[in-house]
């Protein structure tokens, strides 16, 4: 019997699986070795503590801009704007990070608090042009990003250097790098990150599903006429949908610059990582677990493709071919479902 | 069970002994529906019964596990609804299914275009849609876009859809649910002038005046249990009522004199536009007092719907007042006004009345979720919202797996009468109850109007509004007949009847008091 809490966890996983053997039959098809190249895929990733702690590094972010997509989504909003709230909460925790001098217990938090709060406003405005004029989030969050990467990179030209094309480096006491882990992984830029993102995955799941907040959210995504004649304040629920996801996609622009960089380069085109999390939230069915795990699964393909054309000659773009046709299948999962309705047919 | 004795060789379809399951449920379980050529057969069910899921079994949208399809003595297949088509077997659906901005003829076309080199033949596709149409007498203006024709005409263009593709059976699921008693007479005459001209239809419905009025016989399925065949000629309204919920039904609500005290709502001199902008509420005066029921008669679009959302605080007031036993409430957020004391079931249920992908238990919290004993510190307490749930399902004898199921996956009926459990219990001085019985069966149409009346007894002030006549003569103790934006008339349901009612719904000049 297949419940639908089943079909939630088995389509991700047969997309997964059809994506990378779909990838296996065009690395073939170019006269590459599959073999080898997931073999490189894994080492690459996994094969080496160094490699590890980079996988996780990668993942970090992803969590956050995962979660800020899956937390839109969830109250009935499509925020394409994660990729200029990270670069927004990037910038606002390199500030905070240069700027002060501070004793640690103060200052990290306080970087990493004006990056939830720079990505917070970056939502609030597309939050408050959907709910009281009706604009689609999705053309303003476009507008946005353009915004915040222009922006930013002006700033970082002319307030944060001195006409330079990367911000001062942030001080110790603002910095999510540790010796102990960097030591760990051989070095690798591993930070404190991954454990704020765990965190916030579970803040994300419990204010969801345990509160009365989460419920009003959950309920003006499913239905907002419903919602209204409920006596819940619609409106006010866009924003605080926006706000937060906003939040979430910040501090992952905090996770670059308070750990893995230490300083904000300018940027001649988006990171990515926002965008990238769009497909981590669909990946994980929206669902703050499910993201951890989707995110996971991204960075380990991210930080895996690097050692692909060293390690076994296949280029690297080939593992962005694997994630487009995993993100193809999840967003056909209506295929799945029906092949497995199909087979349970038979089976009976 | 009661045999269909007439064997008449010419039965144009045949099902027979059909059983369809679904995970956790039986839907249909050894029915058997066998329509003769040129008849109109009911098909008479409670909500749930298992109606639609046999008709759509019937048009290939599901796969019976057991059982024969026949169409004119050939055992068929039907794998999906193109081969229904071809076997000449249409449906017009409850809800229509036509593109707003299309015309009637791009609709009716829509999947099978006549073409013409390469591009749509749409001057033949209109003579056809024509011809058709006047052959069955069903006045339809080929031309005409959907959106700017009435609901009735909309649902001619579904029949002259299903007749354009060569239909020989017609499938009607509910085709009433959604018109107006003249409209209902207008396509009582179309279905006898399709009958006239060869076709067979099968009804689906449980309005027993209907089938006793147009049908010839009627097949009677309850609990998804095929109960049998009757001879309409031969039965009467209780019989097919007792054949359908399985016990005896009484059709007059029983209740005794009200006795109203104090004023609960009271409205003065209230103006309100709707979303274009137009006035529909224009200067209405209401007063709703403790125990006793209003109803509020009148044709849809008079401007009922405005009155209540702008009670129940959804809609904005423009001028005058509305006053709850005696404190204002006229343009509170809907919050206030549910916490000053108002209950209210929507007219549609499934845009307002509920979250249909939330489960049944948290749909009964919709309004009170955030307070205790549900939430304590702004953190959810599930054990006590689905216990709640529980209860209240057990209470008003809701039909579900469990209170984990998603209300979207109950049938109507059992979607109203989890509405009216949550709202009911919240023991409010005012109830406003919206067409609560709009689309249900009379089992739970009975169970409805007992809860209402019950309610009232308490010494509650309830606002009934309907459009079946009907009802408001039963169930009410106070008749406001509304037109045109105004209470035209307050009278008696005891001192008047469905003629008069009718008139003055028209807006006819048979004043008796408080009209302009």
């Amino acid at each position: 019997m297949f419940t639908n809490r089943m079909f939630n966890i088995l389509v991700p996983v047969i997309s997964v699986l059809l994506g990378l053997i779909a990838g296996a039959i065009i690395m073939a098809a170019f006269g590459y070795n599959p073999l080898s190249g997931y073999q490189a895929l894994w080492d690459g990733s996994f094969g080496d503590i160094y490699y590890f702690g980079e996988t996780i590094r990668q993942v970090t972010p992803y969590i956050f801009t995962g979660l800020a997509v899956a937390f839109a989504f969830r109250s009935g909003l499509f925020n394409i704007g994660a990729e200029g709230q990270v670069i927004v909460g990037w910038l606002a925790a390199v500030w905070v990070g240069a700027a002060f001098d501070a004793p640690m217990i103060i200052h990290l938090p306080l970087a990493l608090l004006a990056s939830a709060l720079a990505g917070a406003i970056w939502g609030f405005i597309p939050g408050l042009l959907k709910a009281k004029l009706g604009v689609h989030e999705v053309i303003i969050t476009i507008m946005m990003n353009y915004i915040a990467l222009h922006v930013s990179n002006a700033l970082i030209r002319s307030v944060l250097s001195e006409n330079q094309d990367s911000s001062d480096p942030i001080k110790e006491s603002a910095s999510l790098a540790s010796n102990w882990l960097m030591e760990m992984t051989s070095f690798s830029r591993l930070h404190y990150g991954i454990l704020i993102a765990l965190f916030v995955a579970v803040i994300m799941w419990f204010l969801l599903e345990k509160t009365s907040a989460g419920f009003e959210l959950r309920s003006v995504g499913f239905n907002q006429h419903a919602s209204q004649y409920a006596g819940m304040n619609v409106g006010k629920n866009i924003i605080l949908a926006m706000v937060i996801s906003g939040a979430f996609a910040g501090l992952g622009g905090a996770m670059e610059g308070l750990g893995t960089f230490g300083y904000m380069p300018t940027h001649s085109a988006f990171t990515n990582l926002g965008f990238d999390g769009i497909a981590v939230a669909l990946l994980g069915g929206n669902n703050a677990f499910g993201v951890v795990l989707a995110a996971i699964l991204f960075g380990t393909l991210k930080i895996g493709a690097l050692n692909m054309p060293t390690a076994a000659d296949v280029p690297s773009e080939l593992v962005e071919i694997v994630i487009a046709l995993i993100i193809f299948f999840v967003a056909s999962s209506y295929i799945i479902r029906w092949v497995l309705l199909r087979f349970k047919k038979e089976g009976k | 069970m009661l045999g269909s004795e007439i064997h008449l060789e010419n039965y144009v379809v045949e099902m027979l002994n059909i059983r369809k399951e679904f995970p956790g449920i039986v839907a249909n379980d050894n029915i058997t529906l066998q329509v003769q050529e040129g008849e109109i057969h009911a098909l008479l069910g409670e909500n749930g019964a298992g109606k639609s899921t046999l008709m759509n079994v019937l048009f290939g949208l599901y796969q019976p596990e057991k059982g024969e399809i026949r169409v004119n003595g050939k055992s068929v297949k039907i794998t999906d609804p193109n081969v229904a088509n071809n076997l000449g077997i249409g449906m017009v659906h409850q809800h229509f299914m036509l593109v707003d901005t299309f015309t009637v003829t791009q609709n009716i076309i829509l999947g099978s275009e006549p073409k013409k080199g390469g591009k749509i033949d749409l001057k033949k596709a209109e003579q056809e849609v024509e011809e058709l149409s006047n052959r069955y007498g069903l006045k339809v203006d080929p031309r005409a876009k959907i959106k700017d024709i009435s609901v009735g005409m909309q649902q001619r263009v579904e029949i002259l859809k299903t007749l354009y593709r060569g239909a020989e059976v017609l499938i009607l699921d509910e085709p009433t649910a959604v018109l107006t008693p003249q409209e209902i007479k207008e396509l009582i005459e179309i279905m006898r002038s399709l009958i006239k001209e060869g076709k067979s239809i099968i009804l689906i419905t449980h309005k027993l005046k209907e089938i006793m009025e147009v049908c010839d016989r009627c097949t009677v399925v309850r609990k998804g249990q095929g109960i049998g065949t009757v001879n309409v000629n031969e039965t009467s309204p209780d019989e097919l009522a007792s054949l359908m919920v399985g016990r005896e039904i009484s059709f007059t609500t029983e209740k005794t004199e009200a006795a109203p005290k104090g004023q609960i709502l009271s409205v003065k001199n209230l103006h309100v536009q709707d979303s274009r902008k137009v006035e529909m509420v224009k200067g209405l005066d209401l007063e709703v007092r403790a125990g006793e029921i209003v109803g509020i008669a009148g044709v849809d679009g008079n401007g009922q719907s405005e009155l209540i959302e702008a009670i129940t605080g959804l809609r904005k007031v423009e001028s005058g007042s509305i006053h709850l036993n005696g404190k204002a409430i006229t343009n509170l957020p809907p919050r206030k006004v549910t916490d000053s004391g108002v209950s209210h079931i929507p007219q549609d249920r499934h845009k307002f009345g509920l979250v249909l992908d939330f489960p049944i238990g948290e749909n009964m919290v919709l309004q009170t979720y955030y307070k205790k004993p549900f939430a304590k510190y702004s953190v959810l307490s599930y054990k006590n919202i689905y216990s709640h749930a529980k209860r209240l399902i057990e209470e008003y004898d809701v039909r579900t797996p469990s209170e984990y199921t998603k209300a979207r996956s109950l049938s109507g009926g059992n979607q109203q009468k989890a509405i009216i459990g949550r709202e009911v219990d919240r023991s409010p001085d005012l109830l406003i109850a919206a067409q609560p019985t709009r689309g249900l069966d009379v089992g739970a149409i009975e169970f409805i109007h007992k809860k209402l009346i019950e309610e009232r007894d308490k010494g509650r002030a309830v606002l009934l509004l309907s459009f079946e006549l009907d009802e408001i003569l039963n169930v009410s103790d106070r008749i406001a007949v509304m037109f045109d934006g105004k209470i035209v008339a307050n009278v008696a349901p005891s001192e008047t009847n469905e003629q008069e009612l009718g008139l003055l719904m028209a807006g006819s000049s048979v004043v008796k008091e408080g009209g302009h």
